[in-house]
């Protein structure tokens, strides 16, 4: 009994942490889906959704419940429990990053050494999703679409780490909270500008976004890796895209933008998030922007840009950091 | 379809057949193409047609001439005018009417405005192929505009019957020339947008350069025209080459590029526009008084007997029509050659060993309105 009371509190922490990571993830996706919608709708000089509620604020639940009613259609010939396990494994791991992103000085579920690289463990999950969904679909476009996509992200997962690695060795730690710390005179994108353009192209790429769309590339592969799911299933894997759009903003956010600091707000340990989270949708604002202005790469242009410019960028980068971080 | 699967068989060399279409975002329509691949290296296609096959030629042999005309509007719904030009002008030379000069005019006027129409669609669709959202809308805001001015004077938005034997149904007024005006300072005002939004994006660069090569021994072969062989540097367009109607009184140019792939018909497209608003900005500076119609055309227009032809540009090429006459008012036979059939029976050797995305930018560089392969 004394262990319970003495784990009491570490145990209330924890699901409050579990509470808020499930609420930052439907209500991201919740602004984010709303927000795509009208900012594309703005872009191509058309209002976007209007008819529910004020200028089709409610769109998205009604989009929600649309989807939850939906029938579940598997394929024929489909892998059935893979088919299944796609989208719960494109959705589940997302919830674990939340738990360590320091949304404000106070403000993060646990604060742990290897903050990054549980973050980009978890990110990595996704592509098996993709994987497992385009392969038990048995549909020639969504396994073109599987393919794709674990080609591209495993290429892209290295300069990326190599970009926030320059980072990690300026700073020492591989905790986010200290990295944020770390930048309290000028950001890290001031000191890293290639870091940081090199980070920002993987980011596109690692949430499979337009222009590197290419793992759902409509035009070609009718709708890629999920051509063949549908309701709920279907829309599980769009919350993943979200909330991996959401991980990525904030590590960005983390490691070059300064985390939470700001113009001082009152009680600033918290108001932090202000800054924190207005950051983070500026730079998914640029996502949604990009996405809806140009047009899709090739396969192969996308894999030589990574390999022959990112990848040997970013290691200079980083070979560039180490020399400078050792001599001062 | 015993066919397809002797000439293309899964597991050959560890290749696989993909099924591209009926129901296909990049294929427009209900074309099927057979892709033999190798990872994402198409090896072999295979058009497949006849899905929307609705024997308009059969049809023409079952009733007047005259009452033909509004299925020409059904067979390439982008260019219906000019099909309709075609048609019309076919049954003029058969039967000897003489067009009055202002119908001349306005038929010049309303099928370049189709044209524009044409290509403005194609622009935005192509780019939708090549995953760019956006451009679509800002044509189809373009596009818009021609349309509405096209319905006040015709009555319809998209399959126009507009085009009589001896001239138009209905004349033209004030409202359609100010209105056009308009629209032709409003789309010069937009290409420098186009441009710097679209056509200089590095990303589109690079996926339409040296994709989809053409020359001209190959087009001649195919008896590809329109703006694709002007892409391989032939500047061939019946509008010159074979002048009808009035547009030898016109200053226009022909754009060409010289490198016969995906880019230069694009570039090609995208300048036609162009010079087709000159020629309308020439034909309402010139627009003379008169009839519309030519004053005696018989209600029972009977076709003496022999064979007629006559050729057209449509936005996507050469269109011709053949006439076979017993001396009846109904056609013996009428063959219509329409480009986008020809221009489609290019593909399976301008994409062999192409990946599977310059599959779809190749298809979309042809243009390819399906119910006019399927007519």
């Amino acid at each position: 009994m004394e262990l319970f009371y003495s784990l009491l509190p570490e145990l209330i922490r924890m699901v409050v942490c579990a509470v808020c990571g499930a609420v930052i993830v439907f209500g991201n996706a919740l602004v984010m889906g709303y927000a795509e919608r009208k900012l594309a709708g703005h872009i191509m000089y058309r209002p976007g959704p209007m008819e529910v509620g004020f200028h089709g604020i409610l769109q998205l639940v009604i989009d929600g419940l649309k989807l939850m009613g939906k029938q579940l259609v598997i394929p024929k010939n489909a892998d059935k429990p893979l088919f299944m396990l796609a989208p719960l494994l494109a959705f589940a791991p997302v919830f674990v990053p939340m738990l360590v992103i320091p949304f404000s000085d106070k403000i993060q579920g646990f604060d742990l050494d290897v903050g990054l690289l549980l973050i980009l463990a978890f990110a990595s999950i996704n592509v098996l999703a993709i994987l497992i969904g385009g392969w038990s679909s048995n549909n020639k476009y969504s396994l073109f679409g599987a393919i794709r996509s674990v080609a591209q992200n495993v290429a892209y997962e290295i300069p990326m780490l190599i970009s926030l690695l320059a980072i990690v060795f300026m700073t020492n730690t591989f905790s986010l909270k200290e990295i944020a710390a770390a930048q309290s005179p000028v950001w890290f994108v001031v000191i890293q500008p290639l870091a940081f353009l090199i980070y920002i192209v993987a980011m596109v790429a690692e949430t499979n976004r337009a222009p590197f769309d290419l793992p759902e590339a409509e035009s070609e592969l009718t709708a890629g890796f999920h051509t063949e799911y549908s309701g709920m299933s279907f829309s599980l894997f769009v919350l993943g895209e979200y909330a991996n759009m959401f991980i990525v903003c904030s590590v960005a956010t983390v490691f070059f933008l300064g985390g939470s600091s700001g113009i001082p707000l009152p009680y600033f340990e918290y108001t932090g998030i202000v800054w924190f989270l207005l950051k983070v949708y500026a730079l998914m604002f640029f996502l949604v922007w990009i996405r809806w202005t140009y047009p899709r790469t090739r396969f192969d242009q996308l894999m030589n840009f990574c390999w022959k410019y990112l990848i040997p960028f970013s290691l200079v980068n980083l070979l560039l950091t180490v020399v400078l971080v050792k001599l001062i | 379809m015993s066919m397809d699967i002797e000439i293309l068989e899964d597991d050959r060399h560890h290749r696989y057949v993909l099924n591209m279409g009926p129901q296909h975002p990049s294929t427009h329509g209900v074309l099927r193409v057979l892709l033999e691949l190798e990872g994402e290296y198409a090896m072999n296609l295979l058009p497949v047609l006849g899905y929307g096959h609705r024997c308009h030629e059969k049809i023409a042999e079952y009733k007047p001439v005259k009452s033909f005309m509004p299925n020409t509007a059904r067979m390439d719904y982008l260019g219906a005018l000019i099909y309709n030009h075609g048609y019309a002008q076919l049954l003029e030379k058969a039967t000897g009417v003489e067009v009055p000069e202002r119908a001349e005019y306005i038929r010049v006027i309303t099928s370049e405005l189709n044209r524009i129409q044409s290509h403005l669609l194609w622009y935005g669709a192509y780019l939708l192929d090549l995953g760019a959202f956006t451009p679509i809308m800002y044509a189809f805001d373009d596009r818009e505009h021609i349309l509405d001015i096209l319905e006040d004077v015709t009555g319809s938005r998209l399959t126009y019957c507009y085009f009589r034997v001896g001239g138009v149904c209905k004349d033209i007024d004030d409202k359609f020339v100010t209105s056009t005006r308009a629209f032709i300072s409003r789309l010069r005002s937009r290409f420098p947008m186009y441009e710097d939004l679209v056509n200089g994006n590095v990303i589109l660069q690079n996926r339409l350069n040296d994709v989809g090569d053409l020359n001209p021994h190959t087009c001649a072969r195919y008896g590809i025209t329109g703006p694709l062989l002007r892409g391989t540097g032939v500047g061939y367009d019946l509008r010159r080459a074979e002048p009808y109607s009035i547009y030898p009184k016109f200053d226009f140019e022909i754009p060409t590029a010289t490198k016969g792939d995906c880019m230069a018909s694009f570039l090609v497209r995208f300048q036609e526009m162009e010079q087709s608003l000159r020629i309308i900005e020439q034909a309402l500076d010139g627009l003379p008084e008169g009839p519309v119609m030519a004053a005696k055309v018989p209600k029972k227009l009977k076709i003496p007997a022999g064979d007629y032809n006559s050729s057209v540009e449509a936005p996507r090429g050469e269109l011709s029509y053949y006439l076979v006459s017993d001396g009846s008012d109904v056609p013996y036979r009428l063959k219509v050659r329409t480009p986008s059939y020809s221009n489609l029976s290019v593909i399976p050797e301008m994409c062999q060993g192409m990946l599977l995305s310059d599959v779809v930018s190749a298809m979309g560089a042809l243009d390819l309105v399906i119910p006019e392969i399927d007519r």
